[in-house]
C-alpha cells in the first residue's frame, strides 16, 4: 500500500517536474525571442560570456535608454587632458592633415534616403553642441573635458534614416578600427560627432578632426578619426559579425558596463 | 519553503545524540541544500571575480580619490607592481601580457551570477528561518562575556567541540552577517558606481561616494576585505577539520561522531 502510494507520488512528481521543465524551457525561448525583437541582445552574445553580456546590455537598455550622462562644471575639466597612445598615422591621414583637412570628408551611406559626403565646414555649419563629460578608459583611468560637436542625430536627420535601421556602424581612418551602436545610442542627445575640445579644435592625439563621443560608454567605443558611417539593420555583414573590431580582439561590444 | 524549514541545522543540544542513534542517510544535513548550492556557486564566482579583478588592476595599478585620475594626476597611492599596459608609469622596464578582454567579460558574467545567487540566498535566508536560527547571535551570546570568551577561544586557536560543530559560534555569525549584509552590498554598489551607463540613470550611486575614481578605490578595498574573509574562512575550515567541514558543505553529511572535531 505504502509502496503503491509512493510510486504514485513519484509519478506525479515526475509529471510535475516534466511540466515545470517544459514551461521553463518555453519561457526561456519566449524571453529570448522577445529580447531579440526589442533589441536587447548584443551582437557578441554567442560564446561562454554571452549570458553576462546579454544581461548587462538588456538591463541597461531597459533602465538607461533615455538617461543623460553626468555633466560637470567647467572648473572640473582635467588640466591637461590625458591623451592615450594612438597608432602611427597613415600616409593618407598625413596628406589630409597637411592640407588642414580641407579635403577630408565624412561619408554616410547604408539605410538612408540620401547618402551624403560632409566636409568639416558643413558639419560645423550645423548648430554646435557642448558637453562637459567624463571619458573613462577600460583600464581604469579617466578625465573630464569639454567636447564640442554636432549631435549624430542631426547628421542622421540630414541623410534620412530609413525606419528599419537598427545600428550605426562607424569607421576610423586607423586601419581595422570600426565599431557600431544601436539606434538608442545613435539618437541619444549626448552622442556627438566631436570636432572641438576645451575651446580648441579637437587635437589629433584625441582623434581629430572628428571623434565619436558617447559619454555613457567606455573610452574604446569613442573611436578616433571617424571618416565613414553606415546605417544598417544587420551587423552580421560587418567583419566577423560581432558588431565591432573590439570583440574580435576579445572586448565587449557594449561598453556601458 | 516548508521543506527548507525542516532541513535547517538542528539545535545544538539534540544534534549529536540524534546523529549517533540513526543511520547516516537519515541524518539531518549539517547544511541545508540551498546553503550548499549557493555556497559553491558563490565560491566559484568569487574566485573568478578575484582573479579577473586583479588582472584589471594590473592594467592601471594606480588609485585616486574624487571624480577623475590618470597618468598625469597625482594618485592617492599606487601598487608597486608591473603593468599590462605600456602607458602607465609603473617603474618597471617590461610590460605584462594584457588579459583585460576576457577578464572583463568573465568579471561581469560572474558578477551577474553571484548577484542572482545572492538574491536567492537572501530570500531563502528569510523564508527558511536560517537567518534567525543560524546567523543572528543567540540570545545567550548577546553579552560582553560571551563575546570576549568567543574572541579568547579564537585567539587560542581552540578547536570547536562536538556541539559547536553543529552550529556557528558568535564570531562566525557576526563575520557571516557582515559579509552578507555589508561587504557584498558595498562591493556591488561600488562596482555599479563605475558604470557610466548605470550612473547616468542613478547618479547618486556615484556622487554619494565622492566620485567615480573614489568608487574604484573603494571597490578595491572592499574586495581586499572580502579576500581577507576568504583567507580566514579557509584557515578556520582547516583548523576545525578540513575533511569533515568540506564533506558537510558538499554532501550535507556531518561525519561520524568520532570524526567530528
Amino acid at each position: 500500500m505504502s509502496d503503491l502510494s509512493s510510486r504514485k507520488l513519484s509519478r506525479r512528481k515526475l509529471i510535475r517536474t516534466g511540466l515545470a521543465a517544459t514551461a521553463g524551457a518555453a519561457g526561456l525561448g519566449v524571453a529570448a525571442h522577445l529580447a531579440q525583437k526589442y533589441g536587447l541582445v548584443p551582437p557578441d552574445h554567442r560564446g561562454i560570456y554571452g549570458l553576462g553580456e546579454t544581461l548587462t546590455y538588456a538591463s541597461q537598455r531597459l533602465l538607461t535608454r533615455h538617461s543623460l550622462a553626468r555633466e560637470f562644471s567647467s572648473s572640473q575639466i582635467s588640466k591637461p587632458p590625458f591623451a592615450n597612445q594612438i597608432e602611427p598615422l597613415t600616409d593618407e591621414f598625413k596628406r589630409l592633415q597637411a592640407g588642414g583637412f580641407a579635403d577630408w570628408r565624412l561619408s554616410v551611406n547604408g539605410m538612408v534616403a540620401r547618402p551624403a559626403l560632409f566636409s568639416l565646414e558643413q558639419l560645423k555649419s550645423y548648430p554646435s553642441h557642448t558637453q562637459i563629460t567624463m571619458l573613462q578608459c577600460e583600464e581604469g583611468w579617466s578625465y573630464i573635458a569639454e567636447w564640442v560637436g554636432v549631435p549624430l542625430s542631426r547628421v542622421l536627420d540630414v541623410v534620412g534614416v530609413l525606419p528599419q535601421a537598427r545600428y550605426v556602424v562607424y569607421f576610423s581612418m586607423e586601419p581595422d578600427t570600426w565599431d557600431s551602436i544601436d539606434m538608442a545610442d545613435a539618437l541619444h542627445p549626448q552622442t556627438f560627432l566631436t570636432y572641438g575640445m576645451n575651446g580648441h579644435e579637437l587635437p589629433v592625439g584625441h582623434g581629430g578632426p572628428l571623434r565619436m563621443r558617447l559619454p555613457r560608454q567606455l573610452g574604446y567605443k569613442n573611436v578616433k578619426f571617424i571618416t565613414h558611417l553606415t546605417v544598417t539593420d544587420d551587423l552580421k555583414k560587418f567583419g566577423k559579425g560581432l558588431g565591432a573590431a573590439a570583440p574580435e580582439f576579445g572586448y565587449a561590444w557594449y561598453a556601458g558596463i | 519553503m516548508a521543506e527548507l524549514e525542516s532541513i535547517g541545522a538542528p539545535l545544538v543540544t539534540s544534534a549529536p545524540a540524534s546523529a549517533s542513534s540513526v543511520p547516516a542517510t537519515v541524518v539531518t544535513p549539517r547544511h541545508a541544500l540551498f546553503v550548499r548550492v549557493t555556497h559553491w556557486i558563490t565560491t566559484l564566482c568569487f574566485l573568478a571575480l578575484l582573479v579577473t579583478g586583479a588582472e584589471l588592476v594590473i592594467s592601471h595599478p594606480r588609485f585616486y580619490w574624487g571624480e577623475t585620475g590618470n597618468d598625469l594626476t597625482t594618485p592617492l597611492f599606487k601598487l608597486n607592481i608591473p603593468s599590462s599596459r605600456s602607458m602607465v608609469p609603473s617603474g618597471y622596464s617590461y610590460v605584462l601580457p594584457d588579459q583585460n578582454g576576457w577578464s572583463r567579460y568573465l568579471h561581469f558574467q560572474s558578477a551577474w551570477i553571484v548577484i542572482l545567487t545572492g538574491l536567492l540566498y537572501v530570500i531563502s535566508l528569510f523564508f527558511s528561518g536560517h537567518l534567525r536560527k543560524n546567523l543572528f547571535p543567540r540570545k545567550a551570546d548577546l553579552s560582553w562575556r560571551a563575546f570576549s570568551s568567543s574572541i579568547a577561544d579564537h585567539l587560542r586557536f581552540k578547536r570547536p567541540n562536538a556541539a559547536e560543530a553543529w552550529s556557528y559560534n558568535l564570531l562566525q555569525r557576526l563575520a557571516y552577517l557582515f559579509v552578507i549584509f555589508v561587504l557584498f552590498p558595498l562591493v556591488i554598489w561600488t562596482g555599479l558606481a563605475m558604470s557610466p551607463a548605470f550612473v547616468s540613470a542613478f547618479p547618486l550611486t556615484v556622487t554619494s561616494l565622492g566620485g567615480q575614481q573614489s568608487a574604484r578605490t573603494l571597490h578595491f578595498f572592499v574586495s581586499l576585505a572580502l579576500l581577507l574573509f576568504l583567507l580566514v574562512h579557509v584557515a578556520m575550515v582547516f583548523l576545525a577539520g578540513f575533511t569533515n567541514r568540506m564533506r558537510a558543505m558538499i554532501t550535507g553529511r556531518p561525519g561520524t561522531p568520532t570524526e567530528r572535531t
